[in-house]
């Protein structure tokens, strides 16, 4: 049976998160295309909801990836959706459910490598983990 | 207002883990105000939930929504349908809601969501500090403004206790000696004249020490007949 493609989120701002993805792919840097993008005008508007129904409706793993801190377009965005990435890691703590499945991540647009890396890192905890059923896990 | 805090989510999946139907109201007052049980705060539970569900494969029906004010019987009876038609209300408003709606439909278990913790007010974005205490007789207007029943741990009367050092309060120095906050309130009204004066043991009888407490406003209190004459409109 063909291994089973881990399901990935990852909400990426449209400056920084959606232009290292973009530089990545440009420069012909390889990555897994288990990842499904939803580009966001800042990674401040990524709210804990957001994350929490993207793991409802069947994703094993989810992350913000923003700005760096210091040069978030938005100034406060990145910094923002790290603390609602810790609230809902905590969340999914209280109940017993892994809070690795939920990461923040921060790129700057010029750095081909980071988008890759984060992918990797996503793809690795995922196959990992595997599904949030418990009974399908492998 | 009054502050509570969402229960630990073991805590709730544990309290609902026996129903299968389950409805989560949260209020738009008090506690949509310090982010325990708004809107937000309900629809995160209920995906919270339905994840934990998914990870165990159990199957519950969980939906939620907000009520104006779950304290007031015209605002619970708007959704009595949605109440009575699930096994479980979780309410996601303060206890008052919760019991509210408990009172309203005796026979249906509505289980609290949150912990309610205070009466007290935001002090800045993410902050909530106690203020107040209700003990139905207030005496600020001596403290200079300042509350010494809530706001010191020992509610002392006349002045701080052995205790307070550097501006803190011995039971928590992260916590401004309420005492030494009203000294410093009433130098700078002029009044510290009012810290020499003493405050006898204080009449408890107003507070919850005289059981519960039941306030009536005989002028705005409805007659029978205009009671009957509402039900009818309605
Ligand atoms: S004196 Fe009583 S009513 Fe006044 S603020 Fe303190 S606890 Fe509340
Ligand atoms: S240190 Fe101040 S606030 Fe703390 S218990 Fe003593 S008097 Fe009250």
């Amino acid at each position: 049976m063909a291994e089973r493609r881990p399901k990935i989120i990852g909400f990426c701002c449209e400056r920084h998160g959606m232009d290292s993805a973009v530089l990545a792919a440009r420069t012909g840097k390889q990555f897994d295309a288990s990842v499904r993008l939803v580009q966001v005008p800042c990674a401040g508007r990524v709210d804990g909801i957001h994350i929490l129904q993207a793991l409802e409706d069947g994703a094993d793993a989810v992350f913000v990836l923003g700005c760096l801190e210091k040069n978030c377009y938005y100034d406060t965005g990145s910094i923002e959706a790290r603390k609602r990435v810790e609230y809902v890691r905590q969340m999914l703590a209280e109940m017993g459910i892994e809070k690795e499945r939920v990461e923040m991540f921060n790129a700057a647009s010029t750095n081909a490598w980071a988008f890759p890396e984060i992918v990797a890192k996503m793809v690795e905890v995922a196959k990992k983990l595997g599904p949030i059923e418990e009974g399908e896990r492998r | 207002m009054i502050v509570a805090k969402r229960k630990p989510l073991g805590e709730i999946v544990e309290m609902l883990a026996p129903y299968q139907k389950i409805t989560v109201i949260g209020c738009r007052s008090c506690v949509a105000i310090c982010l325990a049980g708004g809107e937000k705060e309900v629809k995160m539970l209920v995906s919270a939930l339905k994840i934990k569900n998914r990870k165990e494969g159990r199957k519950q029906q969980i939906d939620g929504f907000v009520v104006e004010r779950q304290c007031e019987k015209e605002w619970v009876k708007e959704v009595e349908e949605r109440i009575l038609d699930s096994d479980v209300t979780l309410s996601m408003a303060c206890s008052l809601g919760a019991q509210t709606i408990g009172d309203m439909y005796p026979k249906h278990l509505t289980f609290p969501g949150l912990n309610t913790g205070m009466f007290g007010v935001p002090e800045e974005q993410g902050v909530w500090s106690e203020k107040c205490i209700g003990c139905g007789n207030c005496i600020i207007h001596t403290t200079g403004g300042i509350c010494p029943i809530a706001r010191c741990a020992k509610s002392m009367l006349n002045g701080p206790c052995g205790g307070s050092a550097n501006g803190k309060c011995e039971v928590n120095l992260e916590v401004d000696c309420a005492w030494v906050a009203i000294y410093d309130r009433l130098k700078l009204q002029n009044r510290l004249d009012l810290i020499e004066n003493f405050t006898p043991a204080k009449d408890w009888s107003t507070s919850h020490s005289g059981g519960r407490r039941i306030y009536v406003r005989e002028d705005a209190k409805l007659s029978q007949h205009q009671k009957k004459g509402k039900e009818a409109v309605q």
